[in-house]
């Protein structure tokens, strides 16, 4: 028995399926991206991304297959010569999928079929990895940092740390992978984070990231948490205040990682 | 061919539908502009989705 075709049945026949389909992909080749229904969006795919497949082989008989589906040869020339180049490191996935919501006449769900044509993101790495790659740099730094002890901090290196460090939190990739490159900018100022906003009890890290002397206590001043040496994000933590002791981060209002958040 | 003996009655009729309810659907604030919004879905208001813009998502006052 042959396996059946997955996804809905389109049109009114299979011919008129065939014909719905072609026609789909000869529009997704021609523009890039087309809005349509997300059960023709959805059955689309498959055979759009077969296409890609034999555009990137590139030959002849390749050629000839595309054109069995796609009869515009203006639209095959685009997708050999434009769109398979740009899918050339790319293994599978050459379409993107999106909801858009219901259309207004029938309430049927729309989408946003795309050929995902940016070129191929680098992996993400996994936040702790880049953690450690984090920590490794700032501990080749150290001895480094206080050598300059005695410099002036510089005010734009000062506030690019301090947004960088917020951003690592969230976690955006981007904004982590800038993160090493400021610490290095910063590794001429002796004090990241500014005087004024120092609570009491609190020192701010040295130019590379890491403590003063005697402080072993990281507070993070996004999130008003202190982290202890064995607690278990310290090592992910990037500390804005570094405290002598546990009481001294609790008088400066900070709260306990890991202990239930009282306000926020 | 088995039929109906009776006639429904009215009062049977509406309360069988009497059951049919609609329920709301779950939204989702939208990260960009804190609108609500379907999840998994480009934002209604700003048309934003895991950092792309959809300008077919936007939905203008008079568009539902």
């Amino acid at each position: 028995m042959p396996t059946p075709t997955k996804g809905p049945r389109l049109g009114g026949g299979p011919a008129h399926e065939r014909l719905i389909l072609a026609n789909l992909a000869t529009s997704l080749f021609e523009h890039d991206s087309i809005k349509t229904t997300e059960a023709k969006a959805k059955r689309l795919r498959p055979l759009a991304e077969r296409l890609i497949t034999f555009a990137k082989r590139g030959d002849l008989h390749a050629r000839r297959r595309v054109m069995t589906v796609v009869r515009d040869k203006g639209v095959v020339h685009r997708l050999f010569v434009e769109i398979a180049p740009d899918m050339a490191e790319r293994p599978g996935g050459y379409t993107r999928i999106t909801k858009v919501g219901a259309r207004k006449g029938d309430n049927a769900p729309m989408a946003v079929i795309e050929l995902v044509r940016e070129p191929l993101a680098k992996k993400a790495v996994v936040a702790e990895a880049e953690g450690a790659t984090k920590r490794s740099a700032k501990d080749a730094k150290k001895d480094k940092g206080a050598k300059k002890a005695d410099k002036v901090e510089a005010p734009a290196a000062d506030e690019l740390t301090i947004d960088d460090a917020a951003d690592g939190h969230v976690g955006d990739d981007s904004a982590q992978a800038t993160a090493p490159a400021a610490f290095a900018d910063a590794a001429d100022a002796e004090h990241v984070g500014a005087e004024a906003e120092l609570p009491a009890g609190a020192v701010a890290p040295l130019a590379d990231g890491s403590a003063p002397e005697g402080y072993t206590i990281k507070g993070n001043a996004d999130s008003g948490l202190y982290h202890e040496p064995d607690g278990r994000w310290y090592d992910a933590t990037v500390a804005e205040f570094w405290f002598k002791s546990a009481e001294d981060a609790q008088a400066a209002g900070f709260t306990k990682a890991g202990s239930k958040k009282s306000d926020d | 061919m088995a039929v109906p003996k009776r006639k429904m009655s009215r009062s049977n009729t509406r309360s069988r539908r009497a059951n049919w309810k609609a329920t709301a659907v779950g939204t989702t604030t939208c990260p960009q502009c804190k609108a609500e919004k379907l999840p998994h879905t480009a934002c209604p208001s700003c048309g934003a989705y895991k950092g792309r813009h959809y300008g077919a998502a936007e939905r203008a006052e008079h568009q539902g």
